[in-house]
This record gives structure tokens, sequence and C-alpha cells, in this order.
């Protein structure tokens, strides 16, 4: 046993262990905690398979800037411990077996649309200097399309957040501070 | 290199960075309290050793002695993960920072870094970095009291904010070096303009440098920024609750970002260990370091400095500085940058 397989085992572990405890934590501020422990595990298996950009750009984004960004706002809305329901009963007779189905098929699809042979470690060209060219070049459109999703999705943001107009003479919360 | 020493000089060099970082924190708070003491007409700590210089060892002492309270309304898990997390990434983050050049030793080279130059290290740096809010965020919620929740509201409010300002404005650098690996940015900055100007970024991105300098006192919770642990509103902010070795880690935490932080500007925009190289070899061997650690000191320096000179802003004021105007500046620093580097 290689350590590279050790080393896959052990972050995958993480990753269920951390996704599986998000279901079962009933603070938020736990599942949440878990949510990062699983993005930080998957960013360990994108650094064992050679690409080290995507792997310290999952733990800036995702670690460091979402997640943050949904501890603030459980903070500040001081959420308070959630009632574990024994969920409905479509969930449980469409569900469970429809999450089997789907894992089934995408083992299915990998299984055959790939080699026999396991993807080596630092198998991935993961450089940034061989990342940027696709980015920049091959996909630029699809890249660009992105972007620009997000910035609408920004100024929905913006205009759902502000407030109507009130009337002058009545100060609002945000004039006050 | 055979691998077992290749895994015994790593073991050296983490635990000689890791002794060094933490003599360097200690004498940083020393030379803190000296600096601002002389600046405000005091002598700062003088009655332990000459010049005070025991002081931290006083302090460390003492900070392993005092009781070590965990009030009874706190969420325990988190309050006691916390400062292990403050404390943790702050020190992670000097893992990827080279301090000089390659050392050969018994027919062996040793880069001096901890890890080899991973050719993604200041992504590292600003990963560990931004995990880093965490113990601070935590700490404010799980203390369970409203200056502490304040605190820490205020610092990752802050610390996210100016993350922005702090990565675009390395971004220049990142476009005329054409690496994100620190040694080959350091590399790039050999050399002189015209004869006799040192060949460091600073010069054509003195934007940049400004941007950076800006965005890394606001995440570094330092004065003029320093919202979060707002003495006259907050009592302490987010460590009100903290007691002994535990406020300890926090503000051993601080500190190491301040050195890290003092660490990425000399190497992105200071030419890192480049310096006037002369005498003996021995002497030449240990010059670069000499001059990375001189730069790094006057980093730090200018942090007290500023300490003791500026008073603190408002927090509407911090934000309206962070989004209104350093991000647009870092926004025209980058285009400006590109569009001269292309052209």
């Amino acid at each position: 046993m290689s350590v590279h397989l050790i080393l896959f085992l052990a972050f995958g572990a993480v990753a269920v262990a951390g996704a599986i405890n998000l279901l079962a934590q009933t603070h938020p501020i736990n599942s949440a905690l878990s949510l990062i422990a699983v993005m930080a595990a998957l960013a360990g298996e994108y650094l064992l398979l050679g690409a080290e950009f995507l792997a310290a750009v999952q733990v800036i984004v995702y670690a460091g800037a979402v997640m943050v960004l949904f501890v603030f706002v459980i903070m500040l809305l001081n959420a308070g411990v959630e009632e574990h329901t024994q969920g409905s009963r479509i969930a449980i007779t469409l569900g469970v077996p429809g999450a089997l189905i789907g894992s089934l098929l995408i083992a299915w699809v990998v299984l055959r649309h790939s080699g026999t042979e396991a993807v080596a470690a630092g198998a991935l060209a993961g450089a940034p200097k061989t990342i940027a060219p696709l980015l920049f070049h091959e996909f630029l459109l699809p890249f660009e399309i992105t972007s620009i999703l997000i910035l609408i999705a920004i100024m929905g943001a913006v205009v759902l957040a502000s407030k109507p107009p009130t009337s002058p003479a009545a100060p609002t919360l945000r004039e006050v501070d | 290199m055979p691998i077992w020493i290749y895994i015994l000089s790593s073991v050296i060099k983490s635990a000689l960075v890791l002794f060094i970082l933490l003599t360097a924190v200690a004498y940083t708070v020393w030379l803190e309290r000296k600096v601002v003491g002389h600046m405000q007409n005091r002598w700062g700590p003088t009655r332990v050793g000459p010049f005070g210089l025991l002081q931290p060892a006083a302090d460390g002492v003492k900070f392993l002695f005092k009781e070590d309270l965990t009030p009874p309304h706190v969420y325990k898990p988190l309050f006691l993960a916390a400062p292990l997390i403050a404390v943790i990434f702050a020190l992670t983050s000097i893992a990827v920072i080279p301090f000089g050049n390659a050392v050969k030793l018994f027919g062996y080279t040793f880069p001096l870094q901890i890890t080899t130059d991973v050719n993604t290290g200041l992504l590292l740096i600003l990963g560990v970095t931004s995990i880093g809010v965490y113990g601070v965020a935590l700490a404010g919620w799980s203390s369970n009291n409203k200056y502490s929740l304040l605190g820490g509201l205020r610092a990752s409010a802050q610390m996210v904010s100016y993350e922005i300002s702090l990565g675009l404005s390395l971004v220049g650098v990142l476009i005329m070096s054409g690496s994100f690996s620190l040694r080959e940015i350091v590399d790039a900055q050999g050399g002189h303009f015209w004869g006799f100007i040192p060949h460091w970024y600073v010069f054509p991105q003195f934007i940049g440098f400004f941007c950076y300098l800006m965005a890394a006192y606001a995440e570094t919770n330092r004065i003029p920024f320093d919202l979060p642990e707002a003495e006259t509103e907050l009592v302490a902010g987010y460590h009100t609750e903290y007691s002994a070795m535990k406020f300890a880690m926090f503000f051993m935490a601080e500190y190491a970002n301040m050195i890290t932080v003092a660490c990425l500007a000399t190497l992105m925009f200071f030419g890192g260990w480049h310096g006037p190289i002369f005498g003996p070899v021995i002497l030449q061997a240990l010059l670069p370091v000499f001059w990375f650690a001189a730069k790094v000191f006057v980093f730090l320096f200018v942090y007290i400095w500023v300490r003791g000179t500026l008073p603190r802003f408002r927090y509407d004021q911090l934000m309206a500085f962070g989004w209104k105007f350093l991000l647009p500046l870092a926004l025209v620093n980058l285009i400006a940058t590109a569009i001269a580097v292309a052209w």
C-alpha cells in the first residue's frame, strides 16, 4: 500500500465523516464547521492528484471565503438548535433508492469510460501555467459567461437587500449606525 | 538525496524555524512595548533583565501558571478549539516562506525553506491565512458574551473585506513576475535598474504596495484597524472571556501573523534576500538571510510606529475605506499593470 493510497483513503474518510456529521449535528455552526472539514479534505485529494492550483483555490474560495460568510450569518442571526424530524415519507421511499441508483449510475459510467488503471498520483497537470491557457484561450467564452452570471447574481443580491426608500423624516437603522 | 536525509532535514528545519518564529513573536511584543513606551515618553519594560530583555520569558511563565478559567456559559468545544485554530494556522503559514538561497552541506543542497519550492506558494499562504479567520470568529461566538460576539463579527467582516484588496494588490506583482512561486518571484527581483536602484517590485508597483500595506494592517487587526478588540467599546473584543495560556495563544497568533505579513511584503515587494554580498565565503552565505531578516525587522518596526502614531478608525470608516477606496485602487493598479505588461 503506497503512501498516496493511504493518504487518499484518509482524506476520503475525513470527507465522508464530515458529510455525515454535517447531517447529524443539530447546531448550525457545527454543521458549517463539518462542511469546512469536507472542503479541506477535498482540497487534500486534489493535492494528491497533483492539482496544486485547484487545491489552493478550493481552500481560499470555499473554506476561506464562502464558509466564513456561512459562519458569519449563523453568528449574526444567532441561529438556535434545530430539531431532528423523522423526515417526510417521500424522502425515505423515493430518496434513498434514488440516491442508490444515482451512485450506481455514476460508478457504471466512470468504470465504463475510463481505463482499468486508477488515476496515478500527480497525473493531472494542475500547475497554474497549464490551467491558464485553458481558461483564457480554449474555454474563454464559458469562463466569461460564468463571470457574467455571477455579476448578475451580485446585482440581484444588492437589489433584494436594499430597502425601499422611506420618507426622509424617519431615519432608517442604517443611517443611525 | 536519500529519503531519510530529506525527512531529517525537514524535521530540523521545521524545529529551527518554529523556534526562531516563536522567539521573534516574543521579542516583537518586547520591541512593541519598548518602542511605544519611548514614543510616549516612558521607559517600557525595564525590571526583568537588562533593558527588560527577559520580560517575554517572565510573561510566558506567568501565562503558563495563571489559573485557566473557563466561564460556565460558554460553548465548550468551540471555546477550546478557537485559540488552537488561530495559533495553528498562524504558525503554519510560515512553512512555504523561503528565507534565502539553497545551502550546500555534505554534498547535498538544502533550500532555506521548510517545504521544497511549491509552485503555488503564495496561494497556499493566502489560503492558510484565510482559514485563520475562524479562530477569531469562533472565539467571539462560542464565548456567549455580547462584547465577544461583536468583536468576532467585526473581525470576520473586516478580514473578509480586506482579503479581497490584499489578494488584488499582490496580483500586480504576479503579472510582472509570471509565477506564483515565492522563490521565482524573489529571483526575478535580482539586479538593478540603471545600475544602482535595486530591481525591487516596490518601485513599479508602489500603488500595489500601498494597498498591500493597508490591507495587511486590517487583516492582522492592528491599529488603526483594531476595531475587533477596541477597548473603549468592546472591553477586549473576541478574547474577553479568555485567560492564561488561551489568551496568550491569540496574542501569539496575532504577532505570528504580523511576521508572516512582513515576510510576504519583503518577498513580494522588497527583493527578499537580495542585497549587497561581500566578504569571505561564510559571510557570503549568511548575508542573504541577514538582509531578509533586516527587511522583515523594518516592517515590524513600521507596524509598531503606526501603532504609536495613529488613532483608531470608526467602523463605518473602516468599511468605507476598504470597499470604496482600497478595492477600486487595487483594481485600477491591476488593470494598469496588465496593460503595461501586455504592451
